[in-house]
């Protein structure tokens, strides 16, 4: 496997910009997000996990927490905590996913939402500059080594953005330790694992468990 | 640490794992470019600090990097104050001969100023007319600290032309972002871990700086660091302390500045003391960070309660001195505090209250979200994550 190509390890630093769009309620959030960029949608889903706070308990993408923190609804909140870009498959599936479930929630309201109620949502767009880490890897040892290290930016972008924006198949880590290392079982492993954990640092965790098991196991 | 210059390896040890080397390598990537930050002020401004350490890093990254300072008559200084305030949305007279006069300043600044860069970022609103001159080429951004979403309609529709010409502006919340048709970004503002405000201080300094201000250890306190004026609401937090006051015994301080006009406000609060010894107004001389750091170190809970604010970041710095904050809502304070887990955004002088209470009467969640709050300001509000943000800028808008 000394002959494979190595595991270089980049990680990302992201510019927000505000787009000149807000809902002050559910409706023009659901109308609203027909018609956005792709890009605004992943960022808010999980483009979230690069600038959000760090709570385990706190729902997973913006628009979950817009909904209980701004409209204290719950109800909307927790619907829309469970759209996730991984189970979607892809920006356009989360996407109608989110329209049908507040356009759903708007429908069987008993009555019209109270006026004045917290903070816009403001929509915005991440675009995501790639940056070396200087950490590469040839084996798992090695890999798993430099997991341990690199910036929790890496985990985002070999694991969301190469996923959901660049379209590389089951993310970055799966790939070369399935074709590189020949190791099919422990890539398909690392792809379970629930990347809604609440935050980078327990992405990373999850994934260092792992690898230590497989490298016990050998 | 103070008898030497500060290097980016020096945050390596209070940055998130990792961030300094990602800093180094887009620093490789961007070696060579040119920036040029301009501003009214290099002493006074909410960017200074920021500044102070983000145009050393620059440079010791290889990107050539300088601060430029405009200058102008006292007419000068006195129409780009009520600008200011206009853009902040306070009605103010400024008249078309005041704002030609802005102009005039900023285009003989203009072409005295070495402003051939990449990327040049004007700060606040005094040199934003420099744009009028600006070079054929590089990227231009207007970088506004405060709360710009509401100004004055008529210095507003002056401006706005002159923004036009800019390739975008930043701002450090979304709602304080105007209305404008160039690219608007997101980049909150940050501590400096290592400044005299928030470094590590050494117990036996923080029992001077407080002896000094008399401060007594002898029970715990409750912090809130700010001007004396009324926005800053100390009569509101004297009164949150009242009702704690009743089920525990604590002391308050507040701590600021308390030069005119902020005087009569410090009078007010000496008055509402009443006599109450454990009520202690701190009126602070300027530049007197460390013994704010002091202060804040000592305390076991810090009140930030503004009536009205821009980002607020003595939210930051208080957590990261591993405090729970009770905070009002204004400003940037909300961004800051995560409400249940690093301490408490309140509407009210009552739920401060009942936050202050609900703390005291369970210690062990002082500790615990003292140290969910430093460890949020580590991730989110370390100059670090600033510094990235603006190379993040740099090479987008550069490349």
């Amino acid at each position: 496997m000394t002959d494979a190509p190595p595991f270089i390890f980049l990680g990302c630093l992201e510019v927000l910009e505000i787009l000149d769009l807000t809902a002050r309620d559910e409706r023009e959030l659901g109308e609203h997000l027909r018609g956005v960029p792709d890009e605004c949608v992943f960022s808010h889903l999980s483009g979230a996990l690069l600038h959000r706070a760090v709570l385990p308990e706190a729902y997973p993408n913006d628009f979950a927490l817009w909904a209980a923190a701004e409209l204290r609804d719950l109800r909307l909140a927790e619907r829309l905590a469970l759209v996730d870009l991984f189970d979607a498959g892809s920006v356009e599936a989360a996407r109608n996913e989110l329209v049908v479930t507040i356009e759903d929630h708007v429908r069987h309201q008993s009555a019209p939402p109270a006026a004045g109620r917290g903070q816009p949502f403001t929509f915005m767009q991440a675009h995501v500059v790639p940056v070396p880490t200087g950490h590469r890897a040839r084996t798992l040892r090695e890999f798993r080594d430099a997991l341990a290290e690199v910036d929790v930016s890496a985990l985002f972008f070999h694991l969301v953005e190469a996923r959901y924006r660049l379209g590389r198949g089951k993310g970055d880590f799966a790939e070369w330790i399935a074709s590189s290392l020949g190791q099919p079982a422990l890539a398909e492993a690392l792809c379970r694992i629930d990347p809604d954990v609440g935050s980078l640092e327990r992405l990373r965790d999850r994934h260092l468990t792992l690898l230590d098991t497989a490298l016990g196991a050998s | 640490m103070a008898n030497r210059a500060v290097t980016l390896d020096d945050y390596r040890a209070v940055a998130p794992r990792g961030a300094v080397d990602v800093l180094l390598r887009i620093g490789e990537r961007l070696r060579g470019r040119r920036v040029a930050h301009v501003s009214a002020s290099r002493y006074s401004g909410g960017f200074v600090e920021v500044l102070n350490r983000l145009v050393p890093t620059q440079n010791e990254l290889g990107i050539d990097t300088g601060w430029e300072i405009v200058v102008g008559d006292a007419q000068f200084d006195a129409v780009a104050q009520a600008v200011a305030t206009a853009l902040g949305g306070t009605e103010q007279v400024v008249t078309d001969a005041m704002l030609e006069h802005l102009l005039a300043t900023c285009v003989e600044n203009a072409a005295r100023l070495p402003l051939e860069a990449d990327l040049v970022v004007v700060h606040e609103s005094a040199p934003l007319l420099l744009v009028d001159g600006r070079p054929a080429s590089g990227s231009w951004v207007w970088r506004c600290h405060g709360d710009v979403s509401a100004p004055q309609h008529q210095v507003w529709s002056f401006l706005r032309r002159f923004l036009a010409r800019y390739n975008g502006t930043v701002v450090s919340l979304a709602r304080f972002a105007p209305s404008l048709s160039i690219p608007r970004y997101l980049i909150h503002p940050s501590i400096d871990p290592l400044s005299d405000r928030n470094r590590d201080l050494p117990r036996v300094e923080q029992a001077e700086r407080l002896a000094r201000l008399r401060v007594p250890r002898d029970k715990p306190f409750l912090l809130q660091v700010g001007p004396f004026t009324r926005t800053q609401d100390p009569l509101g937090v004297v009164n949150a302390y009242r009702l704690v006051k009743k089920h525990h015994d604590v002391r308050l301080v507040l701590a600021g500045p308390a030069l005119e006009p902020n005087s009569a406000v410090f009078d007010e609060v000496v008055a509402a003391a009443d006599g109450d010894a454990d009520v202690i107004p701190v009126a602070l001389p300027p530049d007197t960070q460390g013994d704010i750091n002091a202060l804040e170190r000592a305390a076991s809970i810090i009140v930030q309660k503004p009536l009205r604010a821009d980002f607020g970041l003595d939210v930051a710095s208080a957590m990261w001195k591993g405090k729970p904050v009770v905070g009002s809502t204004a400003g940037g304070i909300p961004a800051q505090i995560v409400s249940g887990v690093t301490g408490y955004t309140v509407e009210t002088v009552q739920g401060a209250a009942f936050r202050l209470r609900h703390l005291l009467s369970n210690p062990e969640l002082i500790g615990r979200m003292g140290a969910a709050g430093r460890e949020h300001v580590r991730r989110h509000f370390l100059v670090t994550r600033h510094i990235g943000a603006y190379l993040a800028l740099l090479a987008q808008l550069t490349k």
